[in-house]
Formats: C-alpha cells, structure tokens, sequence
C-alpha cells in the first residue's frame, strides 16, 4: 500500500511537460489527425491543481463492464476492441445530422488539456489529465432544433469484442443522457486521450465523455451515437436499478447511495478518506443549472 | 486407543492448519510487493471477505462430506476449520474497521444502520462470536452436547447471512455470490435429507 509522505509540489501539475508526454501527445495528435500543433494545447481555467492520479491505477482500475464486472477485467479484455475504423452518429432533433470517422469528427476541434476530478459512485475518485474539446462545440456544429431538450449517448454493441455484453448484467447497449443545458455547459468534455496519450480502450477509446460534476457511470465510454432527443432517455443503471441510480446522479454527499455512503470517498493512492464534495467540487460553475431543483428527489 | 505417536495420518492436522494460513501469507506478500493493485484497501477487504466465506463453507462442509464418504476421521478437523473462518472474519471486519474508515465510528454506525450488506455481515459476525467462544472442549461438557449443538446450528444462519452480505454488495453481477449460494444450499439439503432420513427411521421402527 502507499502512503504518502512528501508535501504535495508547489508547482501545478499542468505546469510541467515532461518530454515523453510532449512526444506521446504529438503521437497521438497525428494518429488522431487532429489539426493542431502543440503549442495549441491550452492550459484551462477548469483545470484543478489536485495531484494527478497514477497513470497506472486509471488504466487498470476501470469500470467498463463491457469486459466484465471486475475493476482489472477491462485492462485486461479490452485490447479486443477494434476502435479503428470507428464511426459516430450525431442525430435527431438537429438541423444537420453528422455521420463522421472519428478522426474527421475531431479535425475541426482545438484540443484541450482538463485536469477533472472523477468521483465513481462507489467511494472512490481520481483526477485525470484529459484530452479534448468541449461537447457544446460539436452540438453547434449539427444545430440542435428547438424542441431538442436532452441528449442521449449509446455505446457501441459488439458482443463479438466485448464479452462483458454476452450476459444480460446490463441492458446493452451501454445509455447515457444528459439534459440539454448540461450538455452545453462548458465543463461537458468529450475526450479522445489522457495523460497526453489517446486514451486506452479500457478507459472508453476512441472517444467517451466526461462530466466531472457527475458520478463516473454517467461519463459514457466508446460512444458510437448522439442523439438530440425531446424527452429524457433511458439510462442505462437507471434501468438496472432505478432506485439505487438517478437520472441526474451528481456528486451529492448528502444523498447516500445504499450501499455507499456519499459523504467521504478514498482518493486512488491516498489512505484516509476525505469529505465529498458537492458536485464533486464544481458547484461553482454548475449549481446554476439546477436552481429551484430538490435534488434529494432528482437524485 | 492406539498411542498418539504411532497414529496414522497425525502430520495432517499441522499441514490443514498451514493451509488455512496460506491466502493470508500470499494476501501479505502481495502487500509487501506493492502488487494489490490501484485500491489496496478495497483488495485487501475483499481477500478477506472471500477467505471467510469459503473457508466458513469448507468447515460447513465436513460433516456432509463425512457422511458422504464415511471418512470419520474428518471430524477431527471441523474445529480447526471453523476457528480459522471465524479468524478471516475477523481480519476482514478489522480490515474494514481500520483501513477503510479510520476507526470513524460514526461512519461506521451509520453503516451497519443504513446499508443492508453491512447490517447482514455484522449480524453475521455477531452469531459467529458465541461459537467461536464455545468452541473449547471444556465449553461443550459445560454447555451439555445437546445445547452445544443447538447452539452451533446457528453457523448455517451465520453462513446465509454472510452470503447474503456478498450478493446485496454488488451492483449487478451477481454470479459470485450466486456460486456461494449454491454451495451453501447443497450442504444444507445434504445435512436436511440425512436429518429426514434419520427421522423417518426412527419413525417407521
């Protein structure tokens, strides 16, 4: 087990680029034939200045039960998955549809580093370095109509390369949704790497999202579809256990979960439990969408 | 009696006790080694949770197993067994206690109140605590045979609840603990069919 026992750095870990990570973004922006040089990565104000978590224990330490329930199962499964060619979906109420590679979907996009809190609704979190642009500027792109109201992501089905789908745990494929205004909230990332890398498969290559203020299911992985819908959508957990998971399931540490307490959580690589943040520390900048709400019963 | 010294099969009972100690030496090197990967403290519980459970299930076992087989020298290990399940409950509810909340006891009360899998594994650590502390010879003569065995048959309410613990803890696989389940309704179903058998002898003499 380790435990820590230097004084966290004064220097923010968005300061330092060390040569590897410069090399293996510039490898990644290639392959991911991103128009961007590196100089064009920015830094960004959303970014914390916690610690980052190992590289290593965000690798290996996954939920994506597509390769099996158990944390190592994706690590270990997910190499199966065949994210290259990969096509996205952007549909619904939208004025223009998208059917992209994901490489032409990113192109157009100026990729950014965010520095995100993970809370997982099972006690524990990390703070990950990812790679990628803002979902708000791919909904311009297809300009949602006025009755769009949510948006609605599903994960590729592929029994064949995910053995996890070959028993009902879950209703496959994979859901998520995400009101209309969330979606567009600025924090709403859709990333294509991490720790300056494309992202691995365990960790929802080729592109997945990521919500900070939000538990870590709701960050839907490998998405294969977008689609601006009028009512909400069926989520995936939800549908599991619909008393256990909310629709909106942010990071609340006054609502418990059954089998957790959302009060404390264990940081990956830290010994003592600390206090949960409200909106897993991005109350700030997301309250706002929720003014008026009782979010004991929009849990 | 035969002597003691000359008895056969006597180096058994040291090597069964070794063997009860083995997950615990590979659980503590594997700590050593840095090797429990990303949530050490999550791992470590979780070892213990399904040593105690499985070795519960193995001391559970014996007398089925005995009578299956007629091995009645089996007998002689049913304690041991059972004290070394009651032993990787204890680390595992010490595991839980110390690593996981920090002794933050009113964390801890507010979960044996509030979540149900943890409500079930205490409930289940607290009927286990009488037996382990009756499980002495001199115990047995002081309690008499009979309520001894009374007493102890409350191991199989112990062994639903810890299985019980398991399968309201996770969150939609539940094959694990399906797999213990179904162990521990088999032994039931043998030690109900031998206890129907014998009744129904007994009736129709």
């Amino acid at each position: 087990m380790r435990l820590r026992s230097t004084p966290p750095s004064d220097i923010k870990p968005d300061e330092i680029t060390p040569k590897s990570l410069y090399l293996d973004r510039r490898r990644f922006i290639e392959s991911a034939a991103a128009a961007i040089v590196i100089g064009r990565t920015e830094k960004n104000s959303f970014s914390t200045t916690d610690d980052i978590t190992e590289r290593k224990a965000a690798t290996t330490y996954n939920n994506f039960y597509e390769f099996g329930s158990d944390k190592e199962d994706p690590s270990q499964l997910a190499h199966t998955l065949k994210t290259d060619p990969w096509t996205v979906v952007i549909d619904g109420l939208v004025a223009k549809p998208l059917t992209l590679s994901v490489e032409d979907l990113v192109k157009p996009e100026i990729l950014e580093e965010r520095i995100y809190r993970l809370r997982c609704v099972e006690g524990w979190s990390m703070v990950i370095p990812w790679l990628g642009f803002p979902l708000k500027d791919i909904l311009a792109r297809v300009e949602p109509t006025g009755n769009a109201r949510f948006v609605s992501f599903t994960t590729l089905l592929d029994p064949e390369h995910m053995p996890g789908q070959r028993r009902s745990v879950l209703e496959w494929p994979y859901r998520e949704g995400l009101r209309l205004d969330e979606a567009m909230h600025p924090l709403t990332l859709l990333a294509v790497g991490m720790y300056g890398d494309v992202l691995p498969n365990q960790d929802g290559a080729p592109i997945r999202l990521v919500v900070p203020w939000k538990y870590g299911f709701k960050s839907i992985k490998s998405i294969v579809r977008i689609s601006l819908v009028e009512t909400q959508p069926p989520i995936s957990w939800n549908l599991s256990a619909p008393t256990e998971y909310g629709f909106y399931s942010n990071v609340n540490p006054e609502v418990d979960h059954p089998r957790w307490s959302q009060a404390t959580e264990r940081r990956i690589g830290h010994f003592l439990r600390r206090k949960t943040q409200v909106f897993n520390g991005y109350a700030e900048e997301v309250s706002g969408l929720y003014t008026g709400m009782d979010l004991r019963v929009n849990f | 009696m035969e002597a003691g010294a000359s008895r056969p099969g006597r180096w058994i009972k040291p090597v069964v006790f070794i063997v009860c100690l083995m997950p615990l030496v590979i659980l503590g090197s594997r700590a050593i080694a840095g090797n429990l990967g990303a949530n050490p403290i999550e791992a470590v519980i979780r070892n213990l949770g399904d040593w105690a459970l499985r070795v519960l299930l193995l001391a559970l076992a014996v007398t089925p197993v005995r009578r299956l087989t007629g091995l009645a020298e089996l007998a002689r290990y049913r304690r041991m067994l059972g004290l070394f399940a009651f032993f990787y409950v204890v680390l595992h509810l010490s595991a839980y206690l110390v690593l996981d909340q920090f002794f933050d006891w009113e964390a801890i009360a507010h979960d044996i109140v509030k979540r149900r899998f943890i409500t079930a594994g205490m409930a289940a650590f607290i009927l286990l605590v009488p037996l382990a502390a009756t499980s002495t010879h001199r115990m047995i003569r002081r309690l008499g045979a009979r309520r001894w065995q009374r007493l102890h048959r409350g191991v199989y309410i112990a062994g639903s609840l810890a299985v019980l613990h398991y399968f309201f803890m996770v969150k939609a696989d539940i094959r694990q603990p399906l797999v213990y389940a179904g162990v521990l309704a088999t032994l039931f179903g043998v030690r109900a069919a031998y206890a129907a058998t014998a009744h129904w002898r007994k009736a129709s003499r």
